[in-house]
């Protein structure tokens, strides 16, 4: 084969589909085979699927999808970045009051869709103004932790408080611990070209085989940017910026003597995160139409860190399955008996695991799942990715 | 044209200011302090110390313990902050710059502990410097030159923290050399070497400073490695140059032996055990 052997000898440029794998591949992710991505995309298929072949309409298990996202913004945070954070949950929340108080006041589809996006930026706005205060005022580590622990219950405190009529912005009551009632549904779009309800409109569908089927809009929502956020990172981490926060994760004063600006990176990095944050809680008000100031109770802030600590922080795969799974867990098991659980897989993952379940998998390369067990799996028996192997690793291929 | 205006139009590999070739001064002098002084709460850990080396020379800093060497140091790389007193490069006031703006300016050091990044491979280390500014196979090249240089060939996929110590201090040589610095500050690259190992340091930092013209500022306990590098001794004590020299003078002096016997009126007192670890 012609293609074959212009790859093997490395003089032909890369494919387009190897181009986008050297982007999404590299030694800050795992899963750079293309077991893996044939994996991924039976997951995508399965969870696609779920909701027709499941008997639900997934609107269940959109909101661990939502979650995920959250996950996914401490991993960046956290695990490559270093950065513990205790108050995704800070961001989360600000999100979803943010798009809670633009969809009241502007409840019409175009206003919705802005305040979606306003809510993604009222995170990262709020990251970008928390962590400007802290890297540059030279706080780190255990303090940054701390901090952002405590700004977590300042909000707490701060939306409990806010029942009173004077807590009112336009038409938006902040309405305390009652919490933020009479959100419009989320009717994305622009008046006039295209609008779609992505909410309480679960849509009857007939497929042969299957026979007729409900499915939740939001759903798939949901499905879409979680994969979207996943398959971002993983492009973020791989590049030269990624690098960059892993050293600075490794060892921050090496890093800046290397001529990075250490400072401007983590604030980048914990600004992203808080974007991500805000859009998980813009889509969990969304979902719920509806937000209170629980998001912000110690409880829910230590989630995510349970979540990461669990699936592996440095993977951000193991982000969104352990979030899936743990929330999955204790929605199950409900009640006193859910904190018990969730407290014990805590111990237990930092006792016995503590790099988390997903590396922990991945460092025993599942036998059955080998590489050379099933010939068609093989990086080498496709011509496309051909020229990656044998020049390990995937990064420097990237710059080609 | 004013000072200022100066430092902010150059960059690094910029020779002269100026001022300089205005006046003809000095051009050749690379760094320079000016009556540095740091205290740490009552400690004063550099007393208004004046030093400075020219361009392409190869220092040695020495001194018992608490003499202020890593302090020193750490205020040349901006990693501290001078209490009072400034810190001049290339003709330029650098006391206000950060460490990373001072690495652009052609400020590059090791650690005294090898920092490379554990679980990094050895290439992920190599690149991290590299890939600031070069690309491509130009990127490729550099890294996998940097690696040779460290004698690592081969180990390339290999996580640092796999290495021997004296590979770790080579590669961490070669990611600060990378960087093509003018001045490169070593903190102690030999402790813990084997004799083998140290003559493969010493050949190395001979090599950069004579074929690439790299100035070295390099803190060193070992009086025969010191002989067999430096072109020039500092001595440090009590926070002040003591004495600086040749080799020679600084050996045969009796008032260097008292200080790192302790029997000088200095306040130090753990002699010159070759540990500077414990100084702030």
């Amino acid at each position: 084969m012609a293609a074959d052997s212009s790859a093997a000898d490395g003089t032909a440029s890369p494919s387009p589909i190897s181009r986008l794998r050297n982007r999404l591949e590299g030694p800050n992710t795992i899963g750079n085979s293309r077991r893996f991505w044939v994996g991924l995309a039976l997951a995508v298929v399965a969870l696609i699927a779920f909701p027709i072949v499941g008997g639900g309409t997934g609107n269940q298990f959109s909101l661990f999808l939502v979650l995920g996202l959250l996950g996914l913004s401490l991993s960046l945070v956290w695990g490559y970045a270093g950065i513990l954070s205790f108050g995704q949950t800070v961001f989360f929340g600000v999100g979803a009051y943010t798009f809670g108080v633009v969809s009241i006041n502007f409840p019409t589809p175009g206003g919705i869709t802005g305040g979606v996006i306003a809510g993604t930026l009222a995170g990262a706005v709020v990251a970008a103004l928390l962590g400007y205060f802290m890297f540059y005022g030279g706080v780190r580590d255990v303090y940054v932790t701390i901090i952002t622990l405590v700004s977590t219950l300042v909000m707490l405190t701060f939306m409990a408080q806010t029942a009173g009529s004077e807590w009112t912005i336009g038409e938006a009551a902040l309405g305390g611990f009652n919490g933020m009632p009479g959100m419009p549904l989320l009717n994305l779009g622009i008046e006039g070209i295209f609008t779609f309800q992505f909410v309480f409109n679960d849509l009857a569908l007939y497929l042969p085989l299957v026979g007729p089927f409900e499915i939740d809009p939001f759903y798939y929502l949901s499905l879409t940017l979680l994969l979207a956020a996943y398959l971002g990172l993983r492009v973020l981490v791989n590049m030269d910026f990624g690098r960059v926060l892993v050293a600075i994760r490794e060892d921050e004063d090496r890093t800046m003597m290397f001529g990075y600006d250490v400072k401007r990176a983590k604030l980048i990095a914990f600004t992203l995160g808080g974007g991500l944050a805000g859009l998980a809680g813009v889509l969990y008000a969304a979902r719920n139409v509806y937000i209170d100031p629980s998001v912000f109770e110690l409880y829910f802030a230590t989630l995510p860190v349970v979540w990461i600590s669990v699936g592996g922080r440095k993977s951000l795969l193991g982000a969104v399955a352990a979030t899936i799974s743990v929330e999955y867990l204790r929605l199950n098991i409900g009640g006193e008996m859910a904190l018990v659980a969730v407290g014990a897989l805590l111990l237990l993952s930092i006792l016995v695991l503590p790099g988390g379940v997903v590396p922990w998998i991945d460092g025993r390369g599942l036998p059955w799942l080998k590489q050379d067990a099933i010939p068609w799996l093989r990086d080498d028996s496709i011509p496309w990715v051909k020229s990656k192997v044998g020049i390990a690793p995937e990064s420097e291929a990237t710059e080609s | 044209m004013s000072e200022s205006s100066n430092q902010e139009s150059l960059g690094r590999n910029v020779r002269q200011t100026a001022a300089e070739m205005a006046t003809g001064d000095r051009t050749d002098t690379l760094l320079q302090t000016d009556e540095l002084v740091k205290t740490f709460g009552g400690f004063t850990a550099t007393d208004s110390v004046d030093f400075a080396i020219e361009e392409g020379e190869l220092r040695c800093l020495i001194g018992p313990n608490g003499a202020g060497k890593s302090t020193l140091l750490k205020l040349i790389t901006g990693t501290l902050k001078p209490t009072e007193g400034k810190v001049y490069y290339d003709g330029h006031d650098i006391t206000d710059l950060e460490p990373n703006e001072r690495v652009d300016r052609g400020i590059s050091m090791k650690f005294q502990v090898p920092s490379v990044y554990g679980d990094l491979t050895v290439r992920e280390n190599a690149r991290l410097p590299i890939q600031q500014f070069a690309d491509g196979a130009e990127r490729r090249r550099l890294v996998q030159e940097s690696i040779d240089a460290a004698g690592l060939s081969g180990e390339e996929d290999a996580e640092a923290s796999t290495l021997s110590h004296g590979q770790q201090q080579q590669l961490e040589i070669s990611m600060a050399a990378s960087l093509e610095p003018d001045l490169l500050l070593l903190d102690e690259p030999v402790a813990g070497l084997s004799v083998d190992e140290r003559a493969k340091i010493a050949e190395r930092i001979t090599r950069l400073n004579e074929e690439e013209g790299i100035a070295f500022i390099v803190i060193e306990h070992d009086t025969d490695f010191v002989g067999e590098i430096a072109d020039k001794v500092t001595v440090l004590n009590k926070g002040d140059v003591f004495r600086e020299g040749s080799i020679e003078e600084i050996e045969s002096d009796p008032a260097v032996k008292r200080i790192y016997l302790g029997e000088d009126d200095g306040t130090d007192d753990s002699g010159g055990n070759g540990d500077d670890g414990g100084e702030p």
